[in-house]
């Protein structure tokens, strides 16, 4: 049984003392950073990730997952408690979510979502142990042709399922392709735009870029419409939920598990769009969709679940392809390069320790999760009643010096403010900045892959189209293009997210 | 011809400004051909793509609705942006104690909700100090606690 052999690898890294403790510190982190208002994900992971630059790559990798899922679980806490949704994937979490805080089953709503996200993690955990190693086995035959058509459809799909208007996406990806080859020509030796400043000779440390648009930009976003939230002020009981609660989220937690799982392994899938199909799902098959937006437990079980399972499978692309399917996970493969492990099918051979070690890591996280948030709710609550206005300098604080820790220069603070002004300027004209991330993170492998493919076909570009696996990524990352600009699916991708903005 | 959707408009301006800029450095570099792609080739295809984007930008801002562009939140925009970037200049100069004080109390001036008052006085303090201890005493990070202004003073 090889499978149980790496699995018994992954329960020795994972297991060991250090690494349980990074876990542990990561989780804790992630959480608290994660439950503070405006505070998603991605800006917390930004925030954290150069903490974790001096571990070995292991416990680093393993440490940064638990980040993610801790600030995942922290956003749900917010959105129950204060209506206010930390992230995009807790946003559906507060319709009901929120209701169910009202009537005082805040507690309740909070284990659901425990509960929810830790089977779902457990099942995600399944899956990512049976696919990821036959899916690596296909991609290790990938030419580089294959590779950069492979990527292009991965920036397409997640254009096409992110939000908002589908021209800027692109153009946000594009730019971001262009930011990423800032910094010395592996080949020929060249500095390209660096405008002579030698700091970014090695390219810009995407933590500068992560941490100015998400980070100070969201300051700025978050000050302009400056408001004093109210948070649930009665004390939070009754946390177990009854046998009726229990026989009500028991087929919603199952479904949700089902869909996000699915979701979260597309490219420019994962959480958020998990989230907001489980509970339209779960509306459409309830027999009293007049609960939902009055404290349904269904609609927080569905959508916590979808949404937890959908940010486990979403490592699958990045553990076997080293293609990134959503902004974080874009985060973690900077993280890795840093660490010096260049991401892909290789990861799983050369580096088994890392691969099984960090699955089977994301079990004991979730596992942490559920025994470490229910009883620290108190705290929870008391770090989300911190006003606003004694958080955010504290966070500038943070960003700054954590700039400066990455390579000891104030210049990457100065460019961190530089990107803050850039964060704020894509938010005023409609321009998610996420897809640049992902774009920012692709640029060097997609110029790489394409020069060797050019190179092994003589200079004929046509090889993209006459290699099969390479001509059907094409056609699929065309073919969702033309499916989105027809208006009928206009339309329906207008639908799934509208309940964001309503 | 009128500007009915300002927001495509500037992000169109924006694509091409980028895109056209990125092409006309990156004349200056080898362009090579497509069998030895030089350094130049990449980033004039994406420099060329994103210029075209920011035509398609700049046609659907006559022809399509859209919101007005709003107002600029200066106040949170200089404060945040400007304080970091002088936050940088004070770190070397001034130490880091001092540099702190001023992006903390120029970034939190700007809230409706701020006072003075004991209570953030306090929580400005506990914050330097927490930074003081945690990052140049415990991690190490190389972080000047008394500046090159005040170095013959020490």
């Amino acid at each position: 049984m090889e499978l149980l052999s790496h699995l018994f690898l992954g329960f020795e890294t994972a297991l060991s003392l250090t690494n349980l403790a990074y876990c542990f510190i990561g989780v804790l982190l992630g959480t608290g950073i994660g439950v503070l208002p405006g505070l998603g994900p991605l800006a917390t992971i930004s925030i954290l990730l150069p903490i974790t630059f001096g571990l070995p790559p292991v416990s680093s990798l393993i440490m940064l997952a638990g980040i993610y899922y801790g600030a995942q679980y922290g956003g749900s806490t917010t959105a129950i408690l204060v209506n206010l949704p930390g992230e995009s994937a807790s946003v559906v979490t507060v319709l009901d979510g929120y209701q169910m805080a009202r009537k005082g089953r805040a507690g309740v709503a909070l284990a659901t979502s425990a509960i929810g996200s830790f089977f779902a993690g457990t099942v995600a955990t399944v899956i990512i142990v049976l696919f990821a190693p036959p899916l690596t086995e296909v991609a290790l035959k990938f030419g580089p042709a294959d590779y950069f058509s492979l990527m292009v459809l991965g920036l397409v799909a997640s254009i096409v399922l992110a939000h908002g208007s589908l021209l800027h996406a692109l153009g946000m990806v594009v730019l971001g392709l262009i930011l990423g080859i800032v910094g010395t020509d592996v080949n020929s030796g060249i500095t390209r735009f660096t405008f002579g400043f030698p700091e970014v000779a090695d390219g810009i440390n995407f933590v500068i870029i992560a941490m100015g648009i998400f980070g100070l930009g969201e300051i700025i976003a978050n000050l302009q419409n400056e408001s004093i939230r109210s948070v649930l002020g009665s004390r939070i009981t009754g946390l177990m939920p009854t046998r009726e609660d229990w026989r009500k989220m028991a087929a919603p937690i199952l479904r949700g598990t089902a869909l996000g799982s699915i979701l979260g392994i597309l490219p420019g899938g994962g959480a958020m769009l998990a989230s907001f199909a489980s509970y339209a799902l779960e509306k459409k098959v309830s027999r009293t969709p007049e609960e939902f937006g009055n404290g349904a437990i269904a609609g927080v079980a569905g959508p916590e679940s979808a949404n937890n399972a959908g940010a486990q499978t979403s490592f699958i692309p990045m553990l076997t392809l080293g293609i990134p399917s959503n902004p974080v996970m874009a985060l973690m493969i900077g993280a890795l390069v840093i660490q010096g492990i260049q991401p892909g099918p290789s990861v799983i051979i050369e580096q088994p320790a890392l691969f099984w070690g960090l699955i089977v890591s994301m079990w004991v996280g979730n596992l942490m999760l559920l025994v470490l948030n229910l009883p620290l709710i108190g705290l929870w609550v008391k770090l989300i009643s911190v006003p606003y206005h004694f958080l955010y300098p504290a966070i500038l604080v943070f960003c700054a010096i954590g700039v400066f820790s990455l390579s000891n220069t104030t210049f990457d603070i100065y460019l961190m403010a530089l990107f803050g002004l850039v964060g704020y300027i894509l938010r005023k004209i409609d321009c998610e900045p996420a897809p640049l991330l992902l774009g920012f993170i692709l640029g060097p492998m997609m110029e790489e892959y394409l020069r060797r493919a050019l190179l092994l076909s003589r200079g004929d570009p046509s090889v993209l189209v006459t290699e099969p696996v390479s001509a059907a990524m094409l056609v699929a990352a065309l073919g969702l293009l033309i499916l989105v600009a027809a208006p009928a699916a206009r339309k329906a991708r207008q639908e799934a997210f509208r309940e964001e903005e309503a | 011809m009128r500007i009915t959707n300002p927001k495509d408009f500037w992000a169109g301006t924006l694509y091409i400004f980028f895109g056209t800029g990125a092409v006309l450095i990156a004349r200056s570099y080898p362009f090579g051909s497509a069998t030895r792609m030089g350094p130049g080739y990449f980033p004039t295809i994406l420099g060329v793509i994103l210029a075209l984007l920011g035509l398609l930008s700049l046609f659907r801002a006559f022809r399509s609705d859209g919101d007005p562009l709003g107002s600029i939140a200066w106040r949170p925009l200089l404060a945040i942006t400007g304080g970091t970037a002088l936050f940088g200049f004070l770190l070397p100069h001034a130490g880091l104690p001092l540099a702190l004080f001023v992006l903390i109390f120029l970034s939190a001036a700007i809230s409706e909700n701020f006072k003075f008052g004991w209570r953030p006085a306090l929580a400005l303090m506990l914050l330097i100090a927490f930074c003081v201890i945690v990052f140049v005493k415990l991690l190490g990070v190389p972080l000047p606690l008394v500046g090159t202004w005040f170095a013959g003073l020490v």
